[in-house]
This record gives structure tokens, C-alpha cells and sequence, in this order.
């Protein structure tokens, strides 16, 4: 369980969120600017929020009054970002293997075959970042995410940066991803239909304040 | 005409070392330097800007007389490093090893921050989201990313220490076998009568390391670039 309470001013952008998530899938849901990437970069840690705390499964990441910040390296919550971020020096594999190096995992190769095989991403092991395609590289980025077996997981519009045929093409490898694995997700966007797609609870943000909870319904209303 | 007499091969052997353990010492150095430059804010950070790029701007007697009197036998550090550690710099190769790192630090540090500076920091923080502790980040990420930078880096120090001339004779002298380099070697020979042919010799060596030091570092930039772009 997911539970952020926090306030945080950004220039003359102030940003002021409750909410608590049981859900599988926590949809994120506002327009650009509404302070989405804001507030799950505050979850990752990368962050720090000005007042108020934030704690997943019972654990404090951040509670400033009482000085507790959890750096981003020790949190275990995964991060898929919009413009993939992959490290351009390493291969597919390489990339994939990442986060089990750094947080010295024991080697899986069981859940690294069931992640490419999810992910159809076994036949592009060798190559570069710079030889992907966008779609491509946007499911390297999710299985890197993965494979660093992270108890929640973070999607800042995986889609926002690929075209409408991209979109279809990764759309579905999130729904297996959320049926499949029983990683709790954020999953922000400012598109409705992948909203009603993806997610079982949404959390509407309007200029920095939630204004609606609930079920995929809040987003007809 | 062509024939490179012993002296002369003392003299471009000493040079090497010289700049060698020169830019091999004040590389570590100049890493973190950079790195600090580029991605810390502190108090006093445009001082110890300032401080990194003195030697480029003050004449270099200048600097090898503020390092005669900081390192000298009886300067400060140097009286208490010799009486301590046992290292001496007046007078020695070593000396002259200081003189020219000094020297070329500012020229080694640019390179290195300027490709530090051109990492992707949203790079840095996918790697902390994925469980790399922040020296881990600047190991795995920051570093290989930027190599090339820290090898043009090392390139230019090293033909800038092979070079360097004023500050190392203010400090160490000019003594053949010990602290005589190529630059003081030229000097010598132009002041001798019939040296000028024997100088012309050095003359053509240094312009050739100073070449393949340019060409060499242009094409680590180059690297550089093809290494971000992920190909």
C-alpha cells in the first residue's frame, strides 16, 4: 500500500497531495503541467517534498518533520521514464542486468527469460541503446525496471513519446505486465483510454491538487 | 645532422617521464576535480575555479617560484615532506614532475569537466533508481561516460607538461640528467655556439609530440560524441 501526503512548491507551482493506493495499478491522471512527474519523482525519492510523508507497505521513505528521507538507491522502486533513459554505453543485456549489479542480487536467470520473453525483447541482447527502435527501447527500459525486482513500480507516460502504431504495439505488454507480475504500479498519463485500460484506481491531479479518487469511473465525471 | 646524441636522448627520455608521472599523478586528482566543478555546488567554488586556472594565466616564473618557496628544501611543505616522508622536489626530477603538473592541471581538468558536464544527469538518476549507491553512479555511469574526455583530458596535460619550460627551470633548474627536459635542453643549445642544429633536432621532436597530442585528443572528443549517442 501506497500512502503520500505531502506539499511541495516548485517555483510559483505549489503542489499539494493525500492519497492512499491499495490498487494494482494506480493511474495518475492529469493534464500536462498538473504536477504528475513531480509527485512520482517524490515517490522514487528523487525528490525531496517540503512537508509530509510518504510511506509504502508500512515503511517511511519520507517524513521531514521527523528527518527521514530515504535516498532513491535504497528505496527498491522502480522507475520507467518517458524518454526510456537507457545507459547508451552498455548493451541490451548489459542494461537489463543493471539493477541486479547494483543492488547485488543473486543471478535469476528464470525471471530474466520470463521478463524478455514478456517483453519480446530476447533477440535484441546485443544491441546498443542507439540501435533501438523507440517502441523497442521503451520495453528494454520496462524490463530493466523489472529486473531489478522492485516493490513498486513507477510508468511516467511510457507512451507519451512513441506514435499512435508505437502506442499499440507497447499498450499491450503493460496489461500482461500488470496480470502477470505482482508488482504494485503508479502509471501516469494524460490520456484517459489508457487510463480505463491500465488502471484500477485513479487519482485525478488538477494544477497541484488531487481532486478526485476512486474508481476508473472519476474519469467520466 | 639527423644523429640524436646521448645528451639529447637524456634529455627527451627525462621529458617523458617527467610529463608521465606528471599527468598519471594529477589525473585522479583532476577526475574528481572536475567532477566536483561540474556537479557540486559549494561554498567557495569559484575560488577553487580560480585556482585551477592560475597557472595558466600567472607568468610561470612566478608560479616556479611560489613552488620554490611552498616545496623547497626549506619551504613549508617541502621542509616538512622531506623530514617526514622523505620526498625531496628541489633540485630532483620529481621537482620538475611537480612543476609541470601544476602547469598542465588546468589544461587536463577542462576536457574532463566539460564531458562530465555533457552526461545526461537524468542518466544519473535512472541509475539511482535502480539501486546504485551515488559513487556507484559516478563508477558505472559518469565515468564510462565521459572516458573520453578524461583521455583527451590526459592527452593535452601531457604534451603541455612535455613543454612546459618557465616554471620548471625557475624551480628545479636546469640540470642535465636530472631535471634538464627537452624545453630547458633547447634553451641551453640556443645560447651555445654551434648548438643550433642540435636544438633544431629537439625542436622537431617537441613539435611532433605536440601534433600527435592534438590529433590524439580530437579524436577521443570524437569517441566522446559517438559514445553519448549510444552507437
Amino acid at each position: 500500500m501506497l500512502r503520500v501526503d505531502i506539499t511541495k512548491q516548485l517555483g510559483e507551482f505549489s503542489l499539494q497531495a493525500t492519497f492512499e493506493s491499495e490498487g494494482r495499478v494506480t493511474g495518475l491522471f492529469g493534464a500536462s503541467g498538473a504536477g504528475k512527474t513531480s509527485l512520482i519523482n517524490m515517490i522514487a525519492g528523487l525528490l525531496r517534498p517540503d512537508r509530509g510523508t510518504i510511506a509504502i507497505d508500512g515503511e517511511t521513505l519520507d517524513d521531514v518533520a521527523g528527518r527521514v528521507h530515504i535516498p532513491a538507491h535504497r528505496r527498491r522502486i522502480g522507475y520507467v521514464f518517458q524518454d526510456a533513459r537507457l545507459f547508451p554505453h552498455l548493451d541490451v543485456r548489459q542494461n537489463l542486468d543493471y539493477g541486479r549489479r547494483m543492488n547485488r542480487l543473486d543471478d535469476d536467470p528464470a525471471q530474466r527469460t520470463r521478463v524478455t520473453d514478456l517483453l519480446d525483447i530476447g533477440h535484441l541482447l546485443e544491441r546498443r541503446p542507439g540501435k533501438l527502435s523507440g517502441g523497442e527501447r521503451q520495453r528494454v527500459a520496462l524490463g530493466r525496471a523489472l529486473l531489478s525486482k522492485p516493490r513498486l513500480l513507477l510508468l511516467d507516460e511510457p507512451l507519451g513519446a512513441l506514435d499512435e502504431g508505437r502506442r499499440a504495439e507497447i499498450l499491450p505488454y503493460l496489461v500482461r505486465l500488470r496480470d502477470e507480475s505482482r508488482i504494485p504500479m503508479v502509471y501516469v498519463s494524460h490520456d484517459a483510454a489508457e487510463m480505463r485500460q491500465l488502471a484500477t484506481q485513479i487519482v485525478l491531479l488538477q494544477g497541484g491538487r488531487v481532486t478526485a479518487l476512486g474508481g476508473v469511473k472519476v474519469l467520466s465525471g | 645532422m639527423l644523429e640524436i646524441t646521448p645528451a639529447e636522448w637524456t634529455a627527451i627520455q627525462l621529458s617523458l617521464r617527467v610529463a608521465a608521472v606528471a599527468t598519471l599523478v594529477a589525473t585522479p586528482l583532476g577526475v574528481a576535480l572536475a567532477w566536483l566543478l561540474a556537479r557540486k555546488d559549494f561554498w567557495g567554488k569559484s575560488l577553487v575555479d580560480a585556482l585551477v586556472h592560475l597557472p595558466l594565466v600567472l607568468p610561470p616564473v612566478v608560479t616556479g617560484y611560489l613552488l620554490l618557496l611552498t616545496f623547497g628544501r626549506r619551504g613549508l611543505v617541502g621542509a616538512w615532506l622531506a623530514d617526514h616522508l622523505g620526498i625531496v622536489f628541489a633540485f630532483r626530477w620529481t621537482g620538475a614532475a611537480l612543476a609541470c603538473g601544476v602547469m598542465s592541471f588546468p589544461l587536463l581538468v577542462r576536457p574532463i569537466r566539460l564531458s562530465i558536464e555533457a552526461v545526461d544527469q537524468r542518466l544519473e538518476q535512472a541509475a539511482e533508481t535502480l539501486g546504485a549507491a551515488p559513487l556507484r553512479v559516478f563508477a558505472s555511469v559518469t565515468l564510462p561516460l565521459s572516458l573520453p574526455g578524461v583521455f583527451a583530458g590526459m592527452v593535452l596535460g601531457f604534451a603541455k607538461a612535455i613543454g612546459e619550460f618557465g616554471a620548471t627551470i625557475t624551480f628545479v633548474s636546469n640540470i642535465p640528467g636530472e631535471t634538464q627536459t627537452i624545453s630547458s635542453a633547447i634553451y641551453s643549445l640556443i645560447q651555445t655556439p654551434d648548438g643550433d642544429v642540435a636544438a633544431l633536432r629537439l625542436v622537431a621532436i617537441s613539435v611532433a609530440i605536440a601534433v600527435a597530442a592534438l590529433v590524439g585528443s580530437e579524436w577521443f572528443a570524437r569517441r566522446a560524441t559517438q559514445r553519448l549517442h549510444g552507437n
